[in-house]
């Protein structure tokens, strides 16, 4: 079943309020970066990027698997992890998802279906992979969708995984975010087509270009996705062409592309007000009642600021735990030489 | 505990190297369902060494998988199957070719439960023949395990025998850590009475004392292992030589090793890898730590020589370590 159904007012209000929340955890992360308790953290923010990390999540079903990218907070929001446990994992602390020992790049929460966001380009694509084939051997209704950037179209491991993937017809979705520019380098630099789920082809599986800024155009590709996995009709590639507000990092000063541009985008094409638009438009929605959903959400995101505000600070012996199930006796040892 | 002492009184049957590894996947395949195989030409031509001969037609298609020709996939696609509570076996045919699932090996599936936080066990076999001998050249005959035995989330280990490939595969499957097994292909055709009890499983990080002995304490990996329990056999009466197969590399049993030491004052290393920065590096440093003042001489080590494996006959003979080399490195410390 969908986490949220676009086609209901309901789902739409619902999708529309998780993306809000999305920017609002992400403006809080890049003012918190700038001043406050992520002055320390490599972040990579998806300012710009709520509809594709939303729409993909709100088609999938609770028990489905996602792994995200660098740019990962979306994903993680969109796919039901706790703000305030993300928000201290950002600030290192205990109570982090990953106990402090991730951080931005690795936010994970296996019991909701979040496998890791991951550091390195493309792959997460293999990992996921696998991840469908679990669910195939399973034999139950489960998929698992991959998001990745632009620039993970070039890595060589994602056209392995989708080759296997579509030879054994496995229950997956790669999503693409392509937001134009790959790290510091425009997106048309490193990459021969314009439509990147042109490369689906290769692997005789659907691949779909959609507007990236729509999340109902998101939803209903993944959706579909999602329909012919389930049937055993093999994986799809999706591209959502999106756009990217801030840089590569919070530092990035951005040579590639000029202030106007990504105003205008903000202006014109902003996934959040434009939907917002769309739904009042359509009924389903005030003015009044967008204010306090922002209102509720900027509530939310405050909590989780407080929560990792308030939240402990990992104990440094911590740092030798989590190597192994079954842990080896070489960690000790070492931690604690002696002479004979 | 000598091998003969540790496995008295259970039933054995006669095993090669090769067959120990079958039946080792064969029955964690029949004990779990959650096990399965995969790998390139592992079902239909029954892996390219065989170890995988008739498991197709036992377990299906579903369960003894034929990959396309990507490791990286392979090894991705097994840590994300562990992660969801599989326990894949992946076969990677030579370890040469590890480079290419490298990323996956040791960026993702060695650090994934660490950098939750511990959320994710990831169950995962690595199973790689390796080794020269062949004929086969520089990207065919290497050995790899050194290279992995670096990277901690890992374990490794190396069987040199029947038993200890058969007992460490069966735990390696039913450990709830990524373990890559090394196999020696030159040492798939020995045979040896193994135990074949399906509950039979040797620990991963436990030395075995192949052969006891007071004067001189050789550890020997793989196929070095039987060369050098030849040696011993062969200076017996003017030398008494101690053997020892350490079987996993990481974790690393030192204590065994080093109340050998503590005895025979003497130590060799012999390990078909490259001497620089290795195997026997990580040895000479933990037995210089643990018995410094009982050696009576420096720590020996036996490898390749720091450069590729070659094609000829002559040049492949002349690299590849031997019993010859190991008997050398004995005599040099008397």
């Amino acid at each position: 079943m969908v986490t949220f159904d676009l086609e209901t007012a309901d789902g739409r209000l619902d999708a529309l309020r998780r993306m809000q929340l999305v920017r609002e955890f992400e403006e809080t992360a890049s003012r918190l970066g700038a001043d406050g308790i992520l002055e320390f953290a490599t972040v990579h923010l998806c300012l710009g990027q709520e509809a594709t990390a939303v729409g993909a999540c709100a088609a999938l079903d609770d028990g489905d698997d996602i792994t995200g990218t660098h740019r990962g907070h979306g994903h993680a929001l969109a796919k039901g992890l706790d703000p305030e446990r993300m928000m201290a994992e950002l600030a290192g602390r205990r109570e982090g998802l990953c106990k402090g020992k991730g951080g931005s790049m690795h936010l994970a929460d296996t019991d909701k279906g979040m496998l890791g966001a991951n550091g390195v380009v493309g792959s997460g694509v293999p990992i996921t992979a696998g991840a469908a084939l679990a669910n195939h051997l399973d034999g139950g209704d489960n998929v698992s969708l991959a998001f990745i950037g632009d620039g993970a179209v070039a890595q060589g491991q994602v056209h392995e995984a989708l080759n296997l993937a579509a030879t054994w017809d496995l229950p997956l979705i790669v999503m693409i975010e392509n937001n134009g520019v790959g790290e510091f380098t425009l997106a048309d630099e490193q990459h021969n087509i314009e439509d990147l789920a042109d490369t689906a082809a290769a692997y005789g599986i659907p691949g779909v270009t959609v507007d990236g800024m729509d999340v109902e155009a998101v939803w209903e590709a993944v959706d579909e996705a999602r329909e012919r996995a389930v049937a055993g009709e093999g994986p799809t590639l999706v591209e959502g062409k999106t756009y990217r507000y801030h840089g590569h990092f919070e530092a990035d000063p951005e040579p590639y592309r000029e202030e106007s541009e990504v105003e205008e985008v903000r202006e014109n094409r902003d996934p959040i007000a434009t939907y917002r638009d769309r739904l009042i438009e359509r009924g389903d929605l005030t003015e009044e009642g967008f204010e306090e959903l922002v209102a509720d959400v900027e509530a939310e995101i405050e909590a989780a600021v407080e929560f990792a505000d308030a939240a402990e600070r990992p104990d440094p012996e911590a740092a030798y735990d989590d190597m192994y199930a079954d842990p080896v006796p070489e960690i000790d040892e070492l931690r604690n030489p002696t002479l004979l | 505990m000598s091998q003969d002492t540790q496995h008295r009184g259970q039933e054995t049957e006669e095993l090669t190297y090769r067959e120990a590894i079958h039946d080792a996947m064969v029955e964690e395949m029949e004990r779990d369902d959650d096990v399965f195989l995969m790998g390139e030409d592992v079902g239909g031509f029954g892996g390219v060494f065989g170890a995988s001969q008739g498991m197709l037609d036992q377990f299906g298609e579903e369960r003894v998988r034929d990959t396309p020709i990507s490791e990286a996939a392979l090894v991705g696609a097994g840590a994300g199957a562990a992660a969801k509570g599989k326990r894949p076996i992946v076969e990677i045919m030579f370890s040469d070719f590890v480079g290419i699932a490298a990323e996956q090996l040791l960026n993702q599936t060695a650090k994934m439960r660490y950098m939750f936080g511990g959320q994710a066990d990831v169950p995962l076999t690595v199973r790689m023949t390796e080794g020269g001998g062949t004929r086969s050249a520089a990207q065919h005959s290497g050995t790899m395990h050194t290279w992995l035995a670096h990277v901690p989330g890992l374990k490794v280990v190396a069987p040199g025998t029947p038993t200890a490939v058969k007992g460490l595969l069966k735990s390696a499957i039913r450990s709830n850590d990524p373990v890559a097994v090394f196999e020696n292909k030159m040492i798939y055709g020995q045979t040896e009475a193994v135990p074949t009890d399906p509950d039979f499983t040797l620990p991963l990080g436990e030395a075995s004392v192949e052969r006891e002995g007071e004067d001189v304490t050789v550890v020997a990996t793989q196929r070095l292992l039987g060369e050098s329990l030849s040696v011993a056999e062969d200076l017996d009466g003017d030398l008494s030589v101690e053997v020892i197969d350490p079987r996993s590399l990481y974790p690393l049993d030192t204590d065994t090793i080093a109340e050998s030491v503590r005895k025979t004052g003497r130590l060799v290393v012999a390990d078909e890898s490259w001497v620089s920065y290795g195997t026997h590096a990580e040895l000479v440093a933990r037995l210089s730590q643990e018995a410094f003042y009982d050696l009576d001489a420096p720590i020996q080590r036996v490898g390749v020589p720091d450069v590729h494996v070659p094609y000829a006959p002559e040049l492949e003979d002349e690299v590849l370590p031997d019993g010859e080399d190991v008997r050398d490195a004995v005599e040099r410390l008397f």
